[in-house]
């Protein structure tokens, strides 16, 4: 700084010490829409402006006019790496807000696809940060596997990455075979691969140092941006949805809530693991009870609500009442009651709330989604400054920000 | 001592006697109404008294109910205390014509953008907020598209060309 000083500038030049940097809307490095103009002295961040709302979609707006079941395929684009958590939180939310008590193995069921939906979602948020830090190997190694559980979603709903999984009530089908064939492959052979996975990483001397101590942030900062999730815990509170307001009958199981201590990269990516491995554990516990239900029990996969849940179609075309039903839900003949819902499930990033008013009509008279990227990417300056620019890319990565969830 | 409803209605009729009013408990959460102009001593008052320590704002928001002449906007806010595990609604209305709530994000950080989105979606002029722009949509936007007065496009629409979409 001080040598420049020496240096006379030809007339008309601007005097500014600093760099400004566009960095976005889409680079290499920024996963998604995001956009940045960074102020850079040499290689240190100085300061950050965030532009979002590249791919605003007005989705609160479009849920004014559609009942219940068309918001579901709304929910898919939040957060879609793990769209079944979005829809089965959608799902949960008008199912507290009607008073429909769900079958317990519809909450098993569910909590299988759930658990699979967070080991994708962080699997992909881990092997980011290694491809971010250099290493490209472990998110190749992996995608096999975040393909194995895109079967599933596959063998049980149809589709694989916006998944409109699940019915009000339960699920439009039951589980097949074939979808528990797959759920056991992956549970005997996923853990195996992250051991090896958390082997390329966890005490891996670059990707340590390159973690370690960067995007850090207190639990009193970061309670006060409103961090949830991952995110949050990483910097040691344990404050986990599915514990604090159990849903989905979580309280059912038996697991941790990993927490850690400074809440920077290395943390959070730590974090993140550990509760893969919970994750796991949720799953054998869930799948163990699901097949506990014997003969007709374990042909329940909905709850009884006519009013919502679409009835089979060969009953449509033979039964009467069926028949009425199916009219009346594609209609939009029912309405909801009035009153209004705060609903949150613990999503792949942290608190996913649905904020549901109605005033009896057939849909929400307003709909706001809580969308736990866009309260984390208002807190990415400060995380970032007077760091290097390749950090506030890990930075970035480790934060789990997702676009679609950042922009609705 | 684990704090319920009841104890958080009782310590704010304590406090601020009639001015806030309207309890009521949907599905477990307790809300309540106050007149916008208390609202930041409302908010400070749950963030700073040791027994009731809502701490953590998690979302914000606003509905817009065009036929509440005098208060056609109404401002959400969802609190958390997380040692209690209870949540809480408040809800401050407004005037559409003259639409100014004190901002919370000096007491929130995460206040500044959820409160710059509800300006971008329903024009709520917050007082005092740093830099109140619009956050999601273009800066030239001359309306605030969640008002119930902007409205969707008709669906039975006949002038558009849908050619290109198969049902031309």
């Amino acid at each position: 700084m001080e040598a420049q000083h020496n240096i006379t500038l030809p007339e008309g030049s601007i005097e500014k010490q600093t760099t400004t940097l566009n960095f976005g809307p889409t680079h290499p490095a920024t996963h998604g829409v995001f956009q940045n103009i960074m102020e850079v002295d040499g290689e240190r961040v100085v300061s950050t402006v965030q532009t979002v709302g590249y791919i605003h979609r007005a989705f609160e707006k479009l849920a004014e006019r559609r009942p219940l079941y068309q918001i579901t395929p709304i929910t898919d684009r939040l957060n879609y790496c793990s769209s079944p958590i979005n829809n089965m939180g959608w799902h949960l939310t008008c199912e507290k807000f009607l008073n429909v008590e769900t079958p317990k193995r519809v909450d098993y069921l569910r909590v299988i696809i759930m658990e699979l939906a967070r080991i994708s979602d962080h699997l992909i948020c881990n092997s980011i940060v290694g491809v971010d830090t250099g290493a490209y190997t472990g998110f190749l190694y992996v995608m096999q596997y975040r393909e194995l559980i895109y079967e599933i979603y596959e063998e049980v709903c149809g589709s694989r990455l916006t998944t409109n999984i699940g019915r009000i009530g339960g699920f439009e089908r039951n589980f097949t075979n074939a979808a528990f064939t797959k759920l056991e492959k992956f549970l005997n052979e996923y853990p195996k691969v992250l051991r090896e996975f958390e082997g390329l990483f966890t005490r891996n001397r670059i990707f340590m140092e390159r973690t370690q101590g960067t995007g850090g942030i207190s639990a009193a900062r970061a309670m006060n941006y409103g961090f949830t999730g991952p995110n949050l815990r990483a910097a040691g509170v344990d404050y986990d949805v599915r514990v604090h307001q159990p849903y989905s009958s979580y309280q059912d199981f038996d697991f941790t809530v990993p927490v850690g201590t400074t809440g920077d990269n290395y943390d959070r990516y730590l974090v993140r693991n550990a509760e893969m491995w919970e994750s796991i554990s949720i799953i054998r516990q869930a799948y163990e009870k699901v097949q506990a239900f014997k003969g007709t029990d374990a042909e329940i996969f909905h709850a009884d609500v006519p009013e919502y849940y679409l009835p089979k179609k060969e009953d449509v075309y033979t039964k009467m009442e069926a028949l009425i039903w199916h009219f009346k839900i594609v209609m939009g003949e029912i309405d909801l009651p009035k009153g209004q819902i705060y609903n949150a499930v613990e999503g792949g990033n942290g608190e996913l709330g649905f904020y549901l008013v109605s005033d009896g009509g057939r849909t929400p008279f307003r709909l706001h989604f809580r969308r736990p990227s866009f309260i984390y990417y208002q807190a990415y300056p400060e995380l970032i400054k007077g760091g290097m620019i390749s950090d506030a890319v890990v930075t970035m990565s480790s934060l789990n920000l997702i676009a679609g969830e950042l922009d609705a | 001592m684990a704090l319920s409803n009841e104890t958080i209605q009782s310590e704010l009729e304590a406090k601020f006697a009639d001015q806030v009013h309207t309890f009521s408990t949907e599905s477990g959460i307790l809300s309540f109404e106050s007149p916008k102009e208390i609202n930041l001593k409302v908010l400070q008052f749950l963030y700073d008294e040791p027994s009731l320590g809502f701490t953590f704002l998690t979302d914000l928001c606003a509905v817009n109910y065009p036929n509440n002449i005098g208060a056609e906007l109404v401002v959400v806010y969802h609190l958390h205390n997380f040692t209690e595990n209870i949540r809480l609604r408040y809800s401050v209305g407004t005037s559409i014509a003259q639409p100014d709530v004190f901002t919370a994000s000096k007491l929130f950080e995460s206040a500044n953008w959820m409160e710059r989105e509800t300006y971008d979606f329903f024009g709520v002029n917050f007082v005092g907020h740093s830099n109140l722009k619009r956050i999601l949509n273009v800066d030239e936007m001359d309306y605030f598209p969640l008002r119930k007065e902007f409205p969707l496009e008709d669906q039975t629409r006949i002038d558009k060309d849908d050619e290109m979409f198969g049902r031309g």
